[in-house]
């Protein structure tokens, strides 16, 4: 039965931080693009989002062709570029972070590809040949400053094996995407290789905030309710009522990039001090989390403890 | 001369069109959101059926219309005056007399009438230099499909012939104002639109670019200009041309000329990319003042697929530069970045004063306007046919005596950039400008 072979794979890969996260209640995953719309600033505005109740951060490391993103995102993937982020920054901002929730970093794969490889690359007309590191060294660098997975949006499960080998010898989760239109042996597929969290794509599209929650979600979690995997739910999340909602509809986490970077992106434009952006996004990281909260079943198991090695599983309403 | 035309085919052929794992070598691939994913199973399963086993008579329809609709097939004409300059052979193969005036319609065509076997009831494109959207939104109206197209707002304004051209046949043209405004952020934002309308939508991409099935796919429905320059070649020299030349952005129209050749070993082929202003690259501001990507590029992962790529040492894609709009792109497609890699395609470069000679030339010695991305085929034929007369080394001549050359569009759509380019660099090969004081 694939249910055990997932159980099984997951086995090697279990008690990792982020998994952990998920097992007291639902979690609250917030995403915000480091660096936009400033290092310093973003450093407070990620620890604000800590303090109003994060279990896991996903920590945008901008790339110039951020094909999954809506404008919002966008957007803030432009100013952080433009106040230079770059992948070593990248790193440095994650070691200066000051934060209890495990870090995932959501990027695109040519960043993780090259990163590490200059001194071997030539151009390809060139006659020689170029070691092959892939993303290794991304990885082992990851490790290091403590970030502990990874979200890659263009990267679907046929193209991962690399990556996945490098995260399980540096002992990191990769988070795969599930959308409403896979199904089948592609979600065997992916449901094989993903550890942490499985992201669930509420809808067709692009990021961005909606005021309204789609009903993908739904068939999405039936789809993977027989996986004993966390579910997130992500793409449009805005208020807490939608939070309550996604996570009332069976979901085990919920992912808001969003409606969070409009707040750094008002608070930018309108000159805000930093001290208030902050303390607007920690306002709406608590609305957030208490949704996510109020939707849960109203007892949880006990025995559904952090230090409990299998990946917890509540039970579908 | 003596040899047969099918002697020396390489033995890899078979292998070599097979990709069923969508690779070239170690580039290709399907890099892509996962939402797209199932529409890329369906779009290999369509292609499989369709255009490799003709089910329904879908390629029996596709020829079918590029005769009647788009004119083929298309002439391989002796160039008489830069032949006897150069005092070689030089074929032209006609693809600026397609309808439309590029070679773009071959696979717009075959991806909206695929579109319509599949049973999709939208069309999207992306365009840089318009001539893809151009192309799509004719077959679109010939097919009778809704049609969108997304366009980098540089382009938008360097090229508003075909802005008009398209929302006569129809179509919603969609500027894009992300990063410098060209063809790549054009296709970021498509491949948006596609993810959001992926169940009932067909994301028809205008190179062989992308991921798996595209660069395949599309090399096959342009390959169609290899197939009647082989025979056409044959036919009129009496043998293979020594060398085929084509000019390279994306590389449809180089794939599309090279493809039946590949195999013939003793045919060199040549992809003639845009060196831009200059082949040195602005790491700070992020810029390559260039397109020749298969020249100076680095292996990455961009629109799907992992390939060649103008980009800085980080991974960041770098913004590309070219006079010509269609060749300003800062990756290539996956096979010819693999060809490259083989070494079975050589890549070559000229700057933008090169190509706009050629432009000229082309012009007034044969009477044919070219686009400003085939006229870089032709400054690269002048500069190995009469050796660089500015004091640097010559360039390798990989031409030999009988040289075919791809004319892949027509220059319509550039007089405004040639009236305003000619005078800037201050060319004197061209015929005095002075008449368009003001524009046209």
């Amino acid at each position: 039965m694939t249910t055990d072979e997932v159980a099984a794979s997951d086995d090697s890969r279990a008690d990792t931080d982020i998994e952990a996260a998920f097992a007291d209640g639902p979690a609250f995953v917030p995403y915000l693009a480091a660096g936009d719309p400033s290092y310093e600033a973003s450093l407070e505005y990620v620890e604000a989002l800590d303090r109003g109740g994060a279990d896991v951060i996903e920590l945008g490391l901008p790339f110039s062709e951020p094909i999954a993103e809506g404008p919002t995102i966008q957007e803030a993937v432009v100013r952080s570029l433009e106040a230079g982020m770059t992948p070593e920054r990248f790193f440095e901002f994650v070691e200066d972070l000051d934060v209890e929730a495990p870090l995932v970093c959501m990027t695109y794969y040519n960043l993780i590809y090259q990163y590490g490889g200059s001194e071997t690359r030539a151009p390809i007309a060139a006659d020689e040949t170029t070691s092959e590191e892939g993303p290794r060294p991304f990885v082992e660098r990851a490790a290091e400053v403590g970030l502990e997975g990874f979200v890659v949006p263009d990267l679907p499960a046929e193209e991962a094996d690399p990556l996945r080998g490098a995260c399980d010898e540096f002992g990191l989760d990769l988070i795969f995407i599930v959308a409403p239109t896979t199904r089948g042996e592609r979600l065997e597929r992916m449901l094989e290789r993903v550890s942490g969290y499985v992201y669930v794509q509420a809808r067709l599209g692009t990021t961005g905030a909606r005021d309204d929650v789609s009903d993908q979600t739904d068939t999405s979690l039936e789809r993977l309710a027989d996986h004993d995997v966390p579910k997130a739910v992500g793409f449009g999340i805005k208020t807490g009522e939608h939070a309550e909602t996604i996570v009332s509809a069976g979901a085990d986490g919920i992912i808001v990039g969003s409606a969070l970077v409009d707040i750094v992106a008002e608070g930018h434009e309108r000159g805000a001090s930093t001290a208030e952006t902050a303390a607007r996004l920690e306002e709406k990281a608590i609305e957030l989390s208490t949704g996510a909260a109020r939707g849960a079943p109203a007892e949880t198991d006990p025995e559904e403890g952090e230090s409990n090695g299998n990946v917890p599983e509540p039970e579908q309403p | 001369m003596s040899d047969s035309p099918q002697q020396r085919r390489l033995e890899s052929d078979a292998e070599r069109t097979a990709y069923e794992d969508g690779t070239f070598g170690r580039f290709g691939g399907q890099y892509v959101p996962e939402a797209l994913m199932p529409a890329l199973e369906e779009l290999e399963d369509a292609y499989h059926r369709y255009v490799l086993e003709n089910d329904d008579g879908f390629m029996d329809e596709f020829r079918r219309r590029l005769r009647d609709f788009g004119g083929r097939p298309t002439p391989l004409q002796r160039a008489d005056r830069l032949s006897e300059r150069y005092d070689r052979e030089v074929y032209l193969k006609r693809e600026d007399l397609l309808h439309g005036g590029a070679h773009k319609l071959n696979n717009a065509l075959g991806q909206v009438l695929l579109a319509k076997y599949m049973g999709k009831e939208r069309i999207i494109a992306e365009t840089g230099a318009g001539q893809h959207g151009t192309a799509t939104a004719m077959a679109a109206a010939h097919l009778d499909m809704p049609c969108e197209i997304y366009m980098g707002r540089t382009d938008v304004n360097r090229q508003r012939p075909n802005v008009f051209r398209m929302r006569i046949n129809g179509a919603d043209v969609n500027p894009v104002d992300a990063g410098r405004g060209t063809l790549k952020e054009a296709i970021s934002e498509t491949m948006r639109d596609w993810s959001r309308t992926v169940e009932h939508t067909h994301y028809v991409i205008g190179s062989i670019v992308g991921p798996h099935p595209f660069p395949a796919m599309v090399r096959d429905f342009q390959a169609v200009i290899a197939e009647e320059a082989r025979e056409q070649a044959i036919g009129q020299i009496g043998s293979l041309p020594d060398s085929v030349v084509a000019c390279a952005g994306g590389g449809s129209n180089t794939m599309g000329t090279f493809h039946h050749f590949v195999p013939d070993a003793d045919v060199s082929l040549v992809a003639v990319e845009a060196g831009g202003s200059s082949l040195e690259v602005d790491e700070e501001a992020g810029v390559a003042p260039n397109s020749a990507t298969l020249s100076t590029g680095e292996e990455g992962v961009l629109h799907g697929a992992r390939t060649a790529l103008l980009q800085d040492s980080n991974g960041q894609i770098m913004e590309s530069h070219s006079v010509s709009a269609g060749l300003d792109y800062a990756g290539v497609g996956p096979e010819l970045a693999h060809l490259v890699d083989e070494g079975r395609v050589n890549p070559v470069n000229v700057d933008d004063r090169i190509a706009l000679e050629g432009f000229h030339r082309l012009s007034t010695e044969e009477g044919i306007i070219p686009a400003l991305e085939t006229a870089h085929a032709f400054g690269y034929l002048h500069e190995v046919c009469t050796g660089s007369d500015d004091g640097e080394a010559s360039r390798e001549d990989p031409l030999g005596e009988s040289i075919v050359v791809n004319v892949s569009g027509r220059g319509d759509k550039d007089l405004e950039t040639v009236i305003e380019k000619t005078e800037e660099l201050g060319l004197e090969a061209a015929p005095d400008m002075s008449v368009f004081e003001g524009g046209l």
